[in-house]
């Protein structure tokens, strides 16, 4: 049973992987990273850690991935280029990343690690619950947690600063921006190297809701 | 289920994740392909905890997931700017450091 619930677990992440990497549009690269982390939280609750698998499906599946969502659909799927700026691109970075498996497969199971090739040894029943990891964060590892949730902050102001609207726009902006909005929305979401010389304009889409945290 | 299969398909999902950065040209689809190592990661130092015994593979499984939201939060603002200034989505073309 377990290791039937492991291969459906590993076939569903593979495969949301190469989903990932595979799919033309952004959009369903977004889908397939979804059904993979699924799948992650499965094998989580096979590795007996419960507040691990329900964090990878609350926070990660639920609410990152809204985040995913809301920028595609702001900027649009875009295709590709065909064009390689490092000849024969395409060929090669497979049968690097295929080393790359082999390297790292050979490095762990070729190391000494005994317990590698055991289920691992018989945990108490609550290995890995909601109590014993909450204890471990607040009594053991308090200053890393505090120090993550200091670089959560930072990284929500950065993102502001980053993707808000800059400073000499703001002023003048807000009458401006509702003309624009007045005129119906005049933005294609196909950005082209053309339209560069337009930069100093303001932008013409409405304040993008949900970008930023 | 031993430990080294999940140890070999973290390894797996490790290097499509790098195949995809080595392949894809939209900044979105390589931060996608960013999580994917990151999750591979993540499998890894369970599956580890697993084998010790011992819970704080998980705690480092949660801070890695805190990692993996500030990035995402940084790298979503940088494409939501550079889309904004009408900028072409594409790492090629964006390789010279200014607007």
């Amino acid at each position: 049973m377990e290791a039937v619930l492991f291969f459906l677990a590993a076939i569903g992440a593979l495969g949301g992987a190469v989903g990932v990497i595979a799919m033309r549009n952004p959009f369903y690269s977004v889908l397939a990273l979804i059904v993979h982390l699924f799948s992650l939280a499965v094998l989580f609750l096979l590795l007996t850690s419960a507040f691990v698998a329900a964090a990878q499906v609350v926070v990660y599946a639920g609410a990152v991935m809204v985040l995913y969502v809301f920028v595609v659909a702001y900027v649009g799927g875009g295709g590709e280029s065909a064009w390689e700026p490092i000849p024969g691109q395409r060929f090669l970075a497979p049968l690097l990343g295929i080393a790359l498996f082999v390297e790292l497969s050979v490095a762990v199971l070729s190391s000494a690690l005994l317990a590698l090739g055991t289920h691992g040894p018989d945990v108490p029943a609550g290995f890995g619950d909601p109590a014993a990891i909450g204890r471990l964060l607040l009594e053991k590892f308090l200053l890393p947690f505090e120090a993550s949730s200091i670089l959560l902050l930072i990284a929500a102001v950065g993102a502001i600063v980053l993707a808000g609207r800059r400073r000499e726009e703001g002023a003048g902006g807000a009458s401006e921006r509702f003309a624009h909005e007045a005129n119906g929305p005049s933005g294609d979401s196909n950005p082209t190297p053309q339209r560069r010389s337009a930069s100093e304009e303001a932008p013409p889409a409405p304040s993008p809701t949900g970008v930023t945290p | 289920m031993n430990v080294e299969w999940y140890i070999v398909l973290s390894a797996l999902l490790f290097a499509t994740g790098a195949i995809g950065i080595l392949v894809r040209r939209s900044p979105m689809v390589i931060l996608l392909c960013l999580e994917l190592m990151l999750n591979a990661g993540n499998l890894a130092l369970v599956a580890f905890s697993r084998m010790v015994g011992n819970g704080q593979g998980q705690v480092f499984a949660i801070v890695v997931m805190v990692i993996a939201a500030c990035e995402v939060v940084v790298g979503l603002g940088l494409i939501v700017a550079i889309f904004r200034r009408r900028l072409p989505l594409n790492v090629d073309d964006l390789r010279e450091l200014r607007g």
